[in-house]
């Protein structure tokens, strides 16, 4: 009110003559019958962000003038060739162990929830040991599966063998890299998917299966995407921390991000630049990886919230339009929003 | 106490049509459903006639909805015989042994048996026409264009045409039940089987469910209803079967049974619900 009226009592003359008694009467009005509300005040708070503020200048100030993080280091490896390979080796493992976890958690899931005990029970034993275990003992134990079979065998169970395989051979270090953490992803996966599963409402089997749907495909059509809303999150989380678990590889020797950094520190001993530069692909790839759950999750929100979903692309279209002052086309707010 | 019901169903059936020939749309014989100790049906016999709209009451808990999914089922029958259009429900009848059929042969049956529940069940990450289009996709198998035809047909049956694309959370009840009638029209059932399909609705909204579902009993269609409606079954009903404690108790015309009721207990219950 204020900030409104005080710029039009100070245009000059001709301005207030021409209002005169009305702004007068308006200001005189707001004065009198308005009061001034006073926040609660936050003394410490203000302590708090000083405090905050200090250190993070500290730790700005250390970053760039401590000579030892050698930030040159870090801009001459950051794009170089053998980091590249190695991001892109962590990209694909991360890939490749997401997928066959959730692929063979969902069946582990589904089995799990069976009403036939044994397969019930044999999922349950296969969590119960691969989430007991560490996820490093299972990488060595796999890269180390040459020690304990050294041949394998492909063939009738106690019957001829028909293709004979050398075990050193067959399990590459990326080889132990898959079955080691895939393995133990599953075993993740498959409570999430059954939590996910047991989340939809078992009215909606009845109404499938009355309306003559089989079993697996009431499963696939209508349980496991109303499921998806439960399982999207926490999957997108064990994708981002999957990320990083892969580093673990580095101790079987598969040429990861992390690897990559370790050889050329090793020769150069610049150990903490490398190390900085690899955290910062860890870093990046990690944010597009969130920004991509977001996306994924609105997706599968459709007909759980009254409002239509929005993609992030269509609000970043809609705030670049509206910074523009146009008005948001009716294209921008199409009720089916989603991602295609 | 279910000898003289069954008796009573077949004299309805002759005297309605002159159906006598006519194999019953449902037939059940002597019922039993048991959940571990607890007796849930005790012996239900029961016939209903193609295009007869049969009625069921009775108190909560009476096994009204366990006899209804026991039909399509649902729920597995632990004694007697339960036939829909002459072929036994659930079972293949080989001398005198009853083998349970497979999982895509009771899907098989279901198709022909449509089913509307109380709390509606739609599949909430699809339109209402998706809804519709579903099963006649994947179970039917029938073309994208077809589906889709019959599916706005039938949303516009149910005074839903303009509501297609929206999602189940973005309808009133009244609105969603509907799409679930069409939904399981969708299948063309020759029976239809409705779990108190009024019952979550608020006062104002059961009008629109219950002129739905007139208007399939003047089409013909088989239809049996659990519900609390009695005007509805005075009206619209050719049966009325009262049941109580996993039996059925009593059975007739409704305009007989609703007016003029024999028995002390269905007596009792009418006297609280009219
Ligand atoms: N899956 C089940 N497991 C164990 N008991 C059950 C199950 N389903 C139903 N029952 C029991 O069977 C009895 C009959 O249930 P049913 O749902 O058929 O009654 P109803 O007549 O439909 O009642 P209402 O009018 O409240 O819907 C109840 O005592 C109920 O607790
Ligand atoms: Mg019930």
């Amino acid at each position: 009110m204020k900030l409104q009226t005080d710029p039009a009592a100070g245009t000059g003359n001709a301005q207030r003559g021409a209002q005169g008694a009305a702004g007068r009467e308006g200001t005189g009005a707001s004065t009198s019958a308005t009061f001034t509300a006073v926040p609660v005040r936050h003394p410490w708070r203000w302590v708090a962000i000083a405090g905050v503020a200090v250190l993070a200048a500290m730790l700005v100030n250390t970053i760039l003038t401590n000579p030892r993080f050698e930030w040159s280091v870090v801009g001459e490896y950051f794009t170089s060739q053998t980091l590249l390979d190695g991001l892109r080796l962590t990209l694909i493992l991360t890939a490749v162990v997401m997928a066959a976890g959730i692929a063979l958690g969902v069946v582990l899931a589904i089995m799990r929830l069976s009403a036939n005990p044994v397969l019930s029970g044999a999922a349950g034993g296969y969590i119960w040991l691969f989430r007991g275990t560490p996820v490093l003992v299972q990488l060595i134990f796999w890269f180390n599966l040459a020690a304990l079979y050294p041949r394998l065998s492909l063939g009738i169970p106690f019957g001829p063998e028909f293709v004979v395989l050398d075990a050193n051979a067959l399990i590459t270090p990326f080889v132990a890299a898959v079955l080691g953490l895939g393995l133990n992803e599953a075993a993740y996966m498959a409570e999430i998917v059954r939590a996910g599963i047991q989340s939809v409402d078992e009215g909606q089997t009845e109404a499938s299966s009355a309306l003559g749907m089989r079993r697996m495909m009431t499963m696939r059509r209508i349980i496991l995407p109303q499921a998806m809303r439960v399982i999207i999150p926490p999957t997108g989380n064990e994708t981002i921390s999957m990320l990083k678990t892969t580093s673990l590889v580095s101790v079987i020797s598969v040429g990861d991000l992390l690897y990559s950094s370790q050889i050329i520190y090793s020769r150069t001993f610049q150990t903490i630049p490398l190390l900085i530069t690899a955290s910062i692909w860890y870093l990046l790839v990690t944010t597009v990886l969130t920004f991509v759950q977001g996306g994924i999750e609105r997706r599968y929100s459709r007909g759980s919230t009254r409002n239509a979903p929005t993609s992030l692309s269509r609000r970043l279209l809609r705030n670049l339009t509206t910074f523009h002052a146009k008005p948001p086309s009716p294209a921008t707010t199409d009720p089916k929003g989603g991602i295609r | 106490m279910s000898a003289p019901a069954s008796a009573l169903g077949s004299a309805t059936q002759d005297g309605s049509a002159g159906a006598a020939t006519t194999v019953p749309m449902v037939k059940a014989e002597n019922v039993h459903k048991n959940f571990g100790s607890l007796d849930v049906l005790k012996g239900i016999d029961l016939e209903v006639a193609p295009r007869e709209v049969c009625c069921l009451v009775g108190p909560s808990g009476s096994g009204k909805s366990t006899f209804l999914r026991c039909i399509n089922h649902l729920e597995k029958v632990d004694g007697g015989r339960l036939m829909v259009d002459g072929e036994l429900v659930g079972y293949r009848q080989k001398g005198d042994r009853l083998y349970e059929l497979k999982d895509r042969e009771v899907a098989a049956k279901r198709e022909e048996i449509g089913m509307v529940f109380q709390r509606f069940n739609l599949f909430p990450h699809m339109t209402a026409l998706e809804n519709v289009m579903e099963a006649p996709l994947r179970v039917k198998r029938e073309s994208k264009r077809s589906a889709r035809e019959r599916g706005v047909a039938l949303l516009e049956r149910v005074g839903l045409a303009d509501k297609r694309g929206a999602y189940p959370n973005q309808l009133s009840g009244g609105q969603q039940q509907r799409v679930a009638i069409a939904r399981a029209l969708a299948m063309k059932p020759k029976l239809m089987l409705f779990d108190e399909p009024t019952s979550a609705l608020d006062p104002e909204l059961v009008g629109e469910v219950l002129d739905v579902m007139r208007q399939l009993a003047d089409e013909g269609m088989t239809m049996i209803v659990v519900t609390h409606e009695m005007g509805f079954a005075r009206e619209v009903g050719d049966a009325l079967v009262f049941m109580d404690g996993g039996v059925v108790v009593e059975f007739g015309h409704p305009r007989d049974v609703l007016t003029n009721p024999q028995h002390k207990r269905t007596q009792a219950f009418l006297s609280k619900v009219l």
